[in-house]
């Protein structure tokens, strides 16, 4: 059967691949702008036997999210900023429980109550603070529609596959816009919750699923667990790489600004300019080792620029990656209108032009 | 000879943890025992919260979860929601349930969730030293309220059980102690109706439990248990809303429900 096509807003297509995943409970509270997610799944989820409930709070619905996932039941919830750092707690806790837990950021500007058009200022926050403790989520960063609909799909795997929550990194603009969206049968893989989930004692001895260890040996063993499971996710890396080994500069962008940065870059190239394009899917864990052969493999001195919604956060991790091996530029644009590929050619021809290039 | 009295199935064969004179024991006692009578062991979730009972997965041989501080009642609903076959109960404090936790409580309760609370009032943190809790007494001192809780400052304990009688939702609310046997009885008799309301689809479950606290109240074992009488004046005991007695009613008729 050939696969149904639908105009979709990006958001719609979260929860298009939430259920494709056969996610069985949605938990939320409303906040602009990802309202679409809530109410396209008190719609679906019913139909489909699973549960949808509004919470009262974020606080409540990120609980209710880690109650279900601890009985094995695919969960996810949904919100935008000031949402998400309420359900912190939580984040901190799931990821201490080791539970699969789905969360989807459709980022608004802050910080504070902010604003609702896009931003990625919760890149930091995603990928390094969301909550106390070492711990991470696997974050990963759709572009379009058709992206958010099989990532959010997968992350309902890779959270099973890892036992460790999965966050799903958009923003306003690229949740609000409509596109096309093919809504194809995915094959997303179901690993065995029996040797975990709170299922009841029956015909085996009582489960405990818990993050207090006082004990301190213990504790430390906990925390080299999780760190040795971070390590493990590097495997699943997922990046788009449209970079040239006689490229002299290199544009790394994330989400709704990678659209524009590509079409930027693509528009340079077709006037000849040696521009590169790389995209990090994965935000966390970061891209480091494809960065690093891209250095490798460049015949001239590179210069990275990056791009973000933001005042300059993703520049610090591809610094980090880059090692001071090419210099690194920050094109910060906090939450405002969204500049047109035009004016990042224009910012990405001066970077071009200058003398600052570091031999690699 | 009938067998008169046993270790609870349920209860698992270790020392409690808890100061001389808790009477958090007492209650993990009668909870095993509920659990035992009603022969829950095998679908039961716990919901350990953040307190001195966070240890309860040390004693309850069922699969427990713990939860983070005040969240019980949400975790609790996230699993009834996502599995309804199993019977899922929290076990929380008055810091967990009535502050911090107060929002969730509230809420679950609204919604009629098909849960069981188990609320142990002792008047303070007891975890972190014996600090105001929202159920301290007026006039009580504790290590925040070096003079006495003044309630023009901190206002006045709330009665849960009552404004939970209130609601709609809710199934079974009542509060008791342990600190007779007679009591005792009591407690084991409204516990096994508060699981009864869940078990009965009949809406949220709540009981609150007056109990001692020895060690921050600053006082011997018995006299702490003789201060809980104290309590019973700001918190009335009984039981506040009953719905399970119309189905045991009906059941010793021989109707159906």
């Amino acid at each position: 059967m050939k696969a149904k096509k639908v105009l979709a807003k990006g958001i719609e297509a979260i929860a298009f691949g939430a259920l494709e995943a056969g996610c069985k409970c949605y938990f939320g509270y409303p906040i602009t702008p990802q309202n679409e997610i809530p109410e396209l799944m008190a719609r679906e989820l019913p139909k489909r036997g699973g549960v949808f409930l509004q919470a009262e709070s974020e606080l409540a619905a990120i609980n209710m999210v880690l109650g279900a996932c601890a009985v094995g039941v695919r969960a996810m919830t949904s919100s935008s900023s000031p949402g998400i750092s309420l359900m912190c707690e939580a984040f901190s806790y799931i990821a201490a429980l080791e539970l699969p837990a789905v969360v989807a950021n459709v980022m608004r500007g802050g910080p504070g109550l902010g604003g609702i058009e896009a931003s990625q200022g919760d890149y930091f926050q995603a990928v390094k603070g969301s909550g106390h403790g070492d711990f991470h989520f696997m974050v990963l960063a759709p572009h379009n529609a058709q992206e958010a609909y099989e990532l959010t799909a997968k992350a309902f795997e890779f959270a099973e596959k890892y036992r460790n929550p999965v966050m799903i990194l958009s923003d306003a603009i690229l949740g609000q816009m409509k596109e096309p969206l093919i809504l194809k049968k995915l094959r997303i893989k179901e690993y065995n919750k029996n040797d975990w989930a709170l299922t009841g004692a029956k015909n085996r001895p009582s489960r405990i699923i818990r993050s207090l260890f006082l004990s301190s040996q213990e504790l430390k063993e906990r925390n080299l667990k999780l760190a040795k499971k971070y390590k493990k996710m590097k495997k699943d890396i997922i990046y788009e790489n449209l970079v040239n080994d006689e490229d002299r500069v290199i544009v790394v962008a994330f989400g709704s600004m990678a659209r524009i940065a590509k079409d930027a870059c693509l528009n340079l190239r077709k006037k000849g300019y040696p521009v590169g394009f790389f995209r990090p899917v994965t935000l966390f864990p970061f891209p480091v080792k494809p960065i690093q052969e891209l250095i490798k493999k460049a015949k001239n001195p590179l210069k990275f620029v990056v791009p973000e919604l933001n005042c300059g956060q993703m520049v610090e991790d591809v610094k980090l990656a880059v090692n001071g091996e090419a210099s690194v530029i920050s094109l910060p644009y906090p939450p405002s209108v969204i500049p047109f590929p035009e004016e990042l050619e224009k910012e990405i021809k001066k970077c071009l032009s200058s003398s600052s290039f570091q031999k690699a | 000879m009938p067998e008169l009295f046993k270790f609870p199935k349920s209860l698992k064969k270790t020392l409690f943890h808890y100061c001389p004179g808790c009477h958090h024991s007492i209650v993990h006692r009668l909870l095993c025992e509920v659990i035992d009578e009603l022969n829950i062991q095998e679908k039961s979730v716990g919901i350990a919260s953040i307190g001195c009972s966070c240890f309860l997965y040390f004693y309850i041989d069922v699969d427990i979860l713990e939860a983070p501080h005040g969240r019980a009642c949400a975790a609790a609903t996230g699993i009834k929601r996502a599995k309804p076959e199993l019977i899922v109960f929290t076990y929380q404090g008055d810091g967990d349930f009535a502050a911090i936790g107060f929002n969730e409580s509230f809420h679950s309760a609204l919604r009629g969730e098909k849960i069981t609370a188990i609320m142990i009032n002792n008047t303070v943190y007891g975890m972190t030293g014996g600090q105001l809790s929202p159920t301290t007494l007026p006039g009580q001192k504790t290590t925040t309220t070096p003079e006495g809780r003044d309630p023009n400052f901190y206002g006045y304990p709330p009665r849960i059980a009552e404004i939970f009688a209130e609601l709609e939702g809710v199934a079974f609310s009542g509060r008791f102690a342990v600190n007779t046997p007679k009591r005792v009885l009591e407690t084991k008799k409204a516990l096994k109706k508060a699981f009864l309301a869940q078990i009965n689809n009949l809406g949220f479950g709540y009981i609150e439990i007056l109990s001692a606290c020895p060690v921050n109240w600053k006082l011997d074992p018995v006299s702490a248990n003789k201060e809980v009488d104290k309590l019973t004046k700001v918190f009335p005991l009984g039981t506040f809303k009953d719905k399970v007695k119309n189905i045991l009613n009906s059941e010793k008729k021989g109707e159906k429900p």
